[in-house]
């Protein structure tokens, strides 16, 4: 049904994500579908990596741990932003173009009253992105 | 199995860089959780000391004016006179060790290792660091400083029991207005040109090369980690990162105050609103909520807008006067002015023996303080967007091309200003107070209406850079260091320092005794500053050495 799902990761929090991980692995296997992981981080050191270079290599790992996990096929893509507290959700949705995604599968948190002012980033993405999105509660 | 080479994200190899191996995790100190709706990223002690210490010194001014007053203006001249050597000779290092960077070697190391690309355009890069590092203080004292300057240098020296009274430079130029032109323009210049500048560029150079090259978390204890080791995370560091957030938080605060002054005078001038508390507090609140709008839109979509706007409107103003007023005349005093500028270099810059106290004090040493505690605020700033570029190229752009371009300014505006006295008798602006100088020198000028209200809103806007990206970096040392905290943080930090500027701005003389309270912090972070030096020396060089090795 889908032949390339990409999963949003905050390796800073990877116990937040374990729904939505093995959600998205699961659909992958049974359609025979490519996962992507992509992982913002700024230019900054972070308590994940010291150096965008890093950060990628990190996710590379993490995207072969996935794809071992679930017996599918997967790759990373990194990307920095100049300011990922702000720039989330426009990085995501280019990032959907530059995966050439056809499902999105990311977590979220269940909304509450600020989701009003700050929509999640689950939530935005779903708005905006062009492909179908899966949001998985935590 | 995952495909390694696919990471288009990060489009080239960032090379070589020795990173610095420590068990530190950044974070690790933070407590995170949840306040009600709103998610929190917090250091654990920085956090809650800087944010109780400063409610407790806005108490402390509120609740005993005249003690704090006392207190602090004591302190001031205290620090400003007492170690005016101290400042004059460190400001001189800073200069020397930053030209030094420029021609040697370690010149050609690059800020985020050996490959990496800049993160931002010249245009970009340089609005930025312009708007933060002096936007506001060209608006204040781009036509008060140079007319101060030539009038106390043209009625010559004074002296009372063989101690100067007068506040001329030097030996001032008694009479000779020709030479009082130059050496008022000569003591402005060097007030804004290359020494503020390698202040800011010393700061900047030390956490951008810490962070990018070694890995350490942004914030202003990391350059001190080849002098403490793993201390830096203790203790010794709290104070660091907590002093930082002090001075930039008053230093922030009492330059909304002020600049809320400059505002209401210009309205007043324009279109008649009244003077007083409401309107500036009224300002201030708008100033507030506009910066709180840059914050939420982020770095690139608020902050390096807003700077890039804010260039554009200071250029055409800049290109308006230069126009308007004797263009050639001030064209030949740029040159003229910069010639005088490096003749008198030597001695404006001595630190010892000088007899123009009441200038080498009052102006110089309290300006070096000044720039020194604005230092973490705006070199954090310039640290963040300078990635990619390699230190020669950084240091040539913070140093040498803003202290030019505030040549050209200064020619400009104080040059159109003292002509006006000099030649056409007018002496509105010199007679004028502080925040009106400006205003009354546009008067003058063709369509005064709209460069005034030009002027206005470039005064305006420049505060609300300063206050956006302020609140970025006082959240980034409270947060350890980290960029991606959750961004309420970031409006609590703006909205407090709006409050805390209004309510310094009610109380009589509450701005004055803050400002006394942040030089005063110039004293320390002098010493801070040295020795960010040492270590930037021996971080550039531990590069160079992993360069070599490949």
């Amino acid at each position: 049904m889908f032949s390339n799902i990409m999963v949003p990761v905050d390796l800073a929090h990877e116990d937040r994500l374990s729904k939505a991980l093995s959600c998205a692995g699961e659909l992958a296997k049974s359609s025979g579908a490519t996962v992507t992981y992509v992982g913002v981080s700024a230019a900054t050191p972070s308590s994940v990596a010291h150096t965008p270079e890093e950060f990628a290599k990190k996710l590379d790992a993490f995207a072969a741990a996935q794809g071992e996990k679930h017996g599918v096929t997967t790759r990373a893509h990194a990307v920095t932003s100049h300011d990922p507290a702000t720039d989330l959700d426009p990085t995501l949705l280019k990032a959907v173009d530059e995966t050439g995604a056809d499902l999105v599968v990311m977590a979220s948190h269940v909304p509450n009253i600020t989701d009003y002012i700050w929509p999640s980033n689950g939530g935005s993405v779903a708005g905006h992105a062009k492909v179908s999105v899966l949001v998985v509660r935590d | 199995m995952a495909d390694t080479t696919n990471n288009q994200g990060i489009p080239e190899p960032e090379g070589h860089a020795d990173i610095i191996q420590t068990d530190y995790e950044i974070g690790q100190d933070n407590i995170d959780g949840q306040v009600g709706p709103f998610g929190f990223d917090i250091h654990n002690p920085v956090f809650l000391i800087s944010g109780l210490a400063i409610v407790i010194f806005v108490f402390y001014t509120l609740a005993l004016p005249e003690q704090a007053g006392a207190v602090f203006s004591w302190l001031f001249s205290a620090v400003t006179k007492g170690f005016d050597w101290f400042f004059l000779g460190a400001a001189n290092i800073f200069v020397i060790f930053c030209l030094l960077l420029i021609v040697t070697p370690v010149g050609s190391v690059r800020l985020g290792g050996a490959d990496a690309t800049p993160d931002y355009t010249y245009v970009g890069w340089f609005a930025m660091l312009f708007a933060a590092g002096m936007g506001i203080g060209l608006m204040f004292y781009g036509v008060s400083e140079p007319l101060s300057h030539f009038s106390s240098a043209v009625g010559g020296t004074a002296s009372e029991g063989g101690v100067r009274t007068d506040w001329a430079p030097l030996g001032a130029a008694g009479g000779d207005e020709a030479e009082a032109i130059r050496l008022g323009m000569a003591a402005t210049i060097f007030h804004w040109g290359l020494h503020p500048w390698a202040i800011y560029a010393v700061v900047a150079l030390a956490l951008a090369l810490f962070t990018y090259n070694k890995g350490l978390p942004l914030t202003i204890r990391s350059a001190f980690y080849p002098i403490l080791g793993d201390r830096v995370w203790g203790w010794w560091g709290h104070v660091i990162d907590t002093l930082a957030v002090f001075a930039t938080l008053f230093g922030l605060a009492t330059s909304l105050g002020f600049g809320a002054t400059q505002a209401n005078a210009g309205l007043n001038e324009l279109f008649g609103i009244a003077v007083g508390s409401t309107t500036e507090v009224i300002l201030i609140s708008a100033i507030t909520a506009v910066a709180l709008i840059s914050v939420l839109r982020g770095l690139d979509g608020g902050v390096k807008i807003l700077s890039e706007i804010n260039m554009g409107l200071a250029f055409l103003l800049l290109l308006f006067v230069l126009i308007a007023g004797p263009t050639v005349a001030i064209l030949t005093g740029f040159v003229d002015y910069l010639i005088a500028y490096v003749q008198y270099l030597p001695a404006l810059s001595n630190p010892v023996g000088r007899e123009d106290v009441n200038f080498s004090q009052g102006w110089t040493s309290f300006y070096w303080a000044w720039w020194i505690s604005w230092s973490p605020f705006v070199g954090m700033f310039i640290a963040r967007v300078s990635r990619g570029r390699s230190v020669r190229e950084f240091v040539i752009c913070v140093l040498l091309i803003p202290s030019l371009v505030c040549v050209l300014w200064m020619s400009v505006f104080g040059g159109v200003a003292i002509q006006q006295v000099v030649q056409d008798g007018y002496t509105a602006a010199q007679d004028a107070s502080l925040e009106l100088k400006l205003f009354k020198m546009l008067d003058v000028l063709p369509l005064a209406g709209i460069t005034s209200l030009i002027g206005i809103v470039l005064v305006i806007v420049f505060f609300v850079t300063s206050s956006d990206s302020g609140s970025l970096v006082i959240d980034t040392i409270t947060a350890g260091g980290k960029v991606d905290a959750p961004v309420p943080q970031r409006v609590f930090w703006c909205v407090f320092e709006g409050a805390v500027a209004i309510v310094l701005l009610l109380s009589a003389g509450g701005l004055q005794s803050l400002q006394s309270m942040v030089i005063s912090t110039g004293l320390p972070f002098t010493i801070i500053l040295l020795l960010m030096c040492w270590a930037i020396w021996k971080g550039l060089q531990s590069e160079r050495d992993k360069l070599r090795q490949g």
